[in-house]
């Protein structure tokens, strides 16, 4: 399936979604899937470095956050006294720039490093972040900053439509970047650095390059995903927008979901993330993250691949056909560089 | 900022007292990271778990927190040949460490903190000893006897680690199974087996780590993600398995921290600890006594 | 004619000019791992389109050589010069790209693609930037399987590495470094464990790619191999080079008897 028409047959999905929720009549569906949604986001960004490339990030949290609090730091710089309401789709740019820079910033300094101290460093990124945020008090520091979100905007009625329908097109578009990276040789250069970075060079791979790549492309996403976040949830506070949940689930979902493509990030996603908000309305929330942590460590174990492996040796399928499927693809001509 | 010269000396000894206190807590990562090449980075939950073991025997039991550690190590030791066992079983075998061996890990950090949380709530708890409370006046100096009695103690732990890697035939096994695992097995040791020993004494520490934890500050569950920062930072600067080294550069860190959180603020501590770690991996990832 | 610039020059490489012919010019290469020396003032040229044998003793400095030259390890001390152009800074596929290419002793698969997608990589990030020209995927698709064929391996074009013995998969890597389309090919112990017949059709590739005008370098144990392919010999021991020149000549030298040919 070409590229455009993956896109095209992605955003009917979507308008049906849509359609669906309008008619399901009660809004809590469109704040509860706006959740869902930006983890569609994270998780397959989190997958283009990570499941992708093999460098594991654990600073997910810190990228999403600098989009969430660039946008706050513009709502305090022109909104708030100035009344002008910068239009979402900008916002999200300005996130994902900021975040897709940081990405490159902390790429260049920590790629050269083994996976093991990138991951770590990545921790390390995260929390002199979360530190420079609480201390910057034009933000809000760790007082918190409030966004006074439009009640109604037309022609969607309540403004939480208006986010959903936001978050549901970078969902789709999040997909569909990764689909288009699998499917390049963009793709094929990933999957070397994942296998053996040191032959991958020696085929001739620019490693630094790409894994810069990468992980400007899964910053600026999860930045991206950021940028809405202060106008969905009002009050924003570095503690709980840097927090280890965010961190955690970017991880897990796509482990549980599989790694080795943009499906499971989207199926770990939907339904990691479906269990969480129906498990907080019905449990506590501390018990959902235990569930998280003990879905992660299990499917670490028992499920490499993850669901979609499952569901691969389920149908039998042998290893080849999966594998050999980017070949499959590849065959549609004016598709390779 | 009021700079005296009784604040500066004071802010660098505690951070020399505090910093003995991190060698203990990173002498676990130093075994299992430095040595053996695991990246737990679920060891400051394992710290934090011991931590909640002194505080339920001290405050039900009344024990002393350091005795109750090291009662409780034989039990962190059992716990952590478990850990290791899994670990090697799904992934070390298969080749798998980097991506889901850290997943692993951080899954185990996760799933600890919020147990702990539903255990214990999030409420700080604190230990009652003898010791906490009163401090020593030497001089300029006040060292509270709540940091320097588990200096004390960390020194020796340190001092008994450094004995036992150097002069026991395990110990100089453990030293040798990172580099040669060819000439262990010629020799008719197993170097899983090692690896095991070494990693369950590796969380054994934690225990003890976590009772001096508890002794100098109260604790919450999440207090054990500011460690992950501060143990890799000491780790790697300290030259990634070098006890001596691990306690240098946790003085160091120690100081610089000390400094920072009196003369700029508590707020700023955490980026301290973070910012060396960058910094030592951007500049020298070989530590300061590196190998 | 080559063959005899070589020996005259050998001692004085560092100091006169790189003739025109000379493809690969090694001058003064040190390597330290720490305390240890693995490699000490190593010199060598080679040539374009001769083949070279490199021998010596197992831990003799040969791979760190070919690591030094390639980029996939940096050298202290000395230089590298590549078809006139210094190599000191260049990054691995940089070096690669320029033309130089070498399959590594233990083999270093891309285990998670097949084994065309494994051929296809050189060809997608190496000659592809060179030529300027699109590929369509099926030229590319076909070069990937005649690749293969050419190492035996074409029927398990779609297989992943995993389902490969040891010997299929040192093929692969010499496919592999052939993809790239190098100008000089280091062949780091490709025959290890090979039958007679198979090392009797790897050698029959290499000169024909020889032929093709690719210069080899052909790093071997299998001294009937190395004996029949190459046009020089050079021999390593404990990190010095201890010979140079044509190989009846270098089997002669009471040095390298004593030293090496204790096998």
């Amino acid at each position: 399936m070409r590229t455009p028409i993956f896109l095209l047959v992605w955003l009917a999905i979507g308008a049906a979604v849509f359609g669906v929720s309008l008619a399901i009549g009660n809004d809590y569906i469109f704040f509860a899937g706006y959740v869902v949604l930006q983890y569609v986001v994270l998780s397959t960004a989190w997958n283009i470095l990570g499941g992708y490339c093999g460098y594991v990030n654990f600073g997910s949290a810190a990228f999403f956050a600098l989009g969430a609090y660039s946008t706050v730091a513009i709502y305090k710089l022109i909104t708030e006294n100035d009344f002008y309401r910068m239009p979402m789709p900008v916002l999200m740019l300005i996130g994902g720039l900021v975040s897709g820079l940081v990405g490159l910033g902390m790429g260049y300094l920590t790629l050269r490093l083994r996976g093991a101290f990138f991951a770590i460093a990545t921790l390390a990124l995260a929390v002199v972040l979360q530190t420079l945020i609480v201390n910057w008090d034009f933000v809000g520091g760790s007082r918190g900053a409030y966004i006074i979100r439009p009640e109604q905007i037309w022609p969607f009625g309540n403004y939480i439509r208006y986010l959903f329908l936001i978050m549901l097109l970078l969902a789709i578009g999040a997909i569909t970047v990764a689909r288009l990276i699998e499917h390049s040789r963009l793709g094929y250069g990933f999957a070397t650095i994942r296998d053996d970075e040191l032959a991958a060079e020696a085929s001739g791979v620019p490693t630094l390059r790409l894994k810069l790549v990468a992980t400007t492309i899964s910053g600026a996403l999860m930045g991206m995903a950021g940028a809405p976040f202060p106008y969905y949830i009002g009050y924003l506070q570095p503690s709980s927008t840097f927090g280890l949940d965010y961190a955690v689930n970017s991880i897990a979902m796509p482990l549980i979901g599989g790694t080795t493509s943009w499906v499971g990030p989207l199926i770990g996603a939907l339904l990691l993330g479906s269990l969480q908000q129906i498990a907080t309305v019905t449990i506590s929330s501390a018990v959902n993250l235990l569930i998280v942590g003990f879905l992660l460590v299990t499917f670490v174990i028992i499920a490499p691949n993850g669901i979609v492996g499952l569901i691969h040796t389920y149908l039998q399928r042998k290893p080849e056909d999966f594998v050999g499927r980017r070949h499959v693809e590849a065959d549609v001509p004016g598709q390779v560089p | 900022m009021i700079f005296s010269f009784d604040l500066l000396i004071n802010a660098i000894v505690s951070g020399i007292l505090i910093g003995g206190f991190y060698a203990a807590v990173t002498s676990g990562v130093s075994l299992s990271f430095g040595i053996l090449d695991i990246v737990n980075i679920a060891h400051p939950a394992f710290i934090i778990l011991g931590s909640y073991v002194a505080y339920a025997a001290n405050s039900s039991l009344g024990i002393d927190p350091i005795i109750a550690a090291i009662v409780m190590m034989p039990a962190f030791y059992v716990l952590g040949a478990g850990v290791y066992q899994v670990y090697y079983a799904s992934f070390e075998k298969r080749g798998q460490e980097s991506l889901r061996g850290l997943a692993f890990f951080f899954g185990l950090l996760f799933i600890t903190e919020v147990s702990l949380v539903l255990y214990f709530g999030v409420d700080y708890r604190y230990v009652d000893a003898p010791y906490i409370g009163p401090s020593w006046h030497f001089g300029i100096l006040d060292i509270p006897m709540r940091i320097l009695v588990p200096f004390l103690v960390s020194m020796l732990l340190m001092a008994a680690l450094q004995i036992f890697l150097t002069r026991t035939f395990i110990g100089r096994a453990i030293m040798a199974v990172a580099q040669d695992q060819l000439a262990l097995r010629l020799m008719a040791v197993d170097p899983i087996k090692i690896k095991r020993i070494a990693f369950g004494i590796s969380i054994a520490t934690a225990s003890l780590a976590g009772a001096f934890l508890i002794i100098i500050q109260p604790v919450e569950p999440s207090v054990g993600r500011e460690y992950i920062g501060r143990v890799f930072a000491i780790c790697v600067l300290g030259g990634m398995g070098s006890l001596p080294g691990t306690v240098i550069a946790a003085m160091l860190l120690g100081v610089v921290e000390s400094l920072t959180s009196t003369f700029y603020g508590p707020s700023w501590a955490p980026a301290v600890s973070f910012g060396f770690l960058l910094l030592t991996l951007a500049v020298r990832p070989a530590g300061l006594l590196g190998r | 004619m080559i063959q005899g610039a070589m020996t005259e020059g050998a001692m004085t490489e560092g100091a006169r000019a790189v003739a025109p012919d000379e493809l690969l010019v090694v001058a003064n290469l040190g390597k330290r791992f720490g305390g240890f020396v693995a490699l000490e003032n190593i010199s060598l040229s080679v040539a374009a389109g001769d083949r070279l044998g490199l021998i010596g003793p197992n831990g003799s400095g040969k791979s760190t050589l070919v690591n030094c030259i390639c980029g996939t390890l940096r050298n202290e001390f000395g230089s590298v010069r590549f078809g006139g152009q210094k190599l000191d800074g260049l990054d691995a596929h940089q070096r690669t790209h320029l033309g130089l290419a070498r399959s590594f002793q233990l083999p270093r698969p891309f285990v998670s693609l097949t084994l065309a997608d494994n051929i296809r990589i050189p060809l997608l990030y190496t000659v592809a930037l060179r030529r300027g020209q699109h590929h369509t995927p099926r030229e590319v698709e076909e070069r990937c399987v005649d690749l293969l064929h050419g190492v035996g391996l074409g029927d398990k074009a779609r297989r992943l590495p995993r389902d490969l013995t040891q010997v299929e998969m040192r093929k692969l890597e010499l496919a592999r470094a052939m993809a790239s389309e190098p100008k000089l090919l280091i062949a780091d112990e490709a025959m290890a464990g090979l039958t007679h017949s198979e090392i009797e059709d790897i050698l029959a590739l290499l000169v024909r790619l020889n032929e093709q005008g690719v210069t080899i370098i052909l790093i071997e144990h299998i001294m009937s191999a190395v004996m029949s392919f190459s046009r020089r010999l050079v021999v390593l021991v404990s990190g010095r080079k201890i010979a140079d020149g044509p190989p009846a000549d270098v089997m002669r030298d009471p040095e390298v008897e004593r030293a090496y040919l204790g096998q």
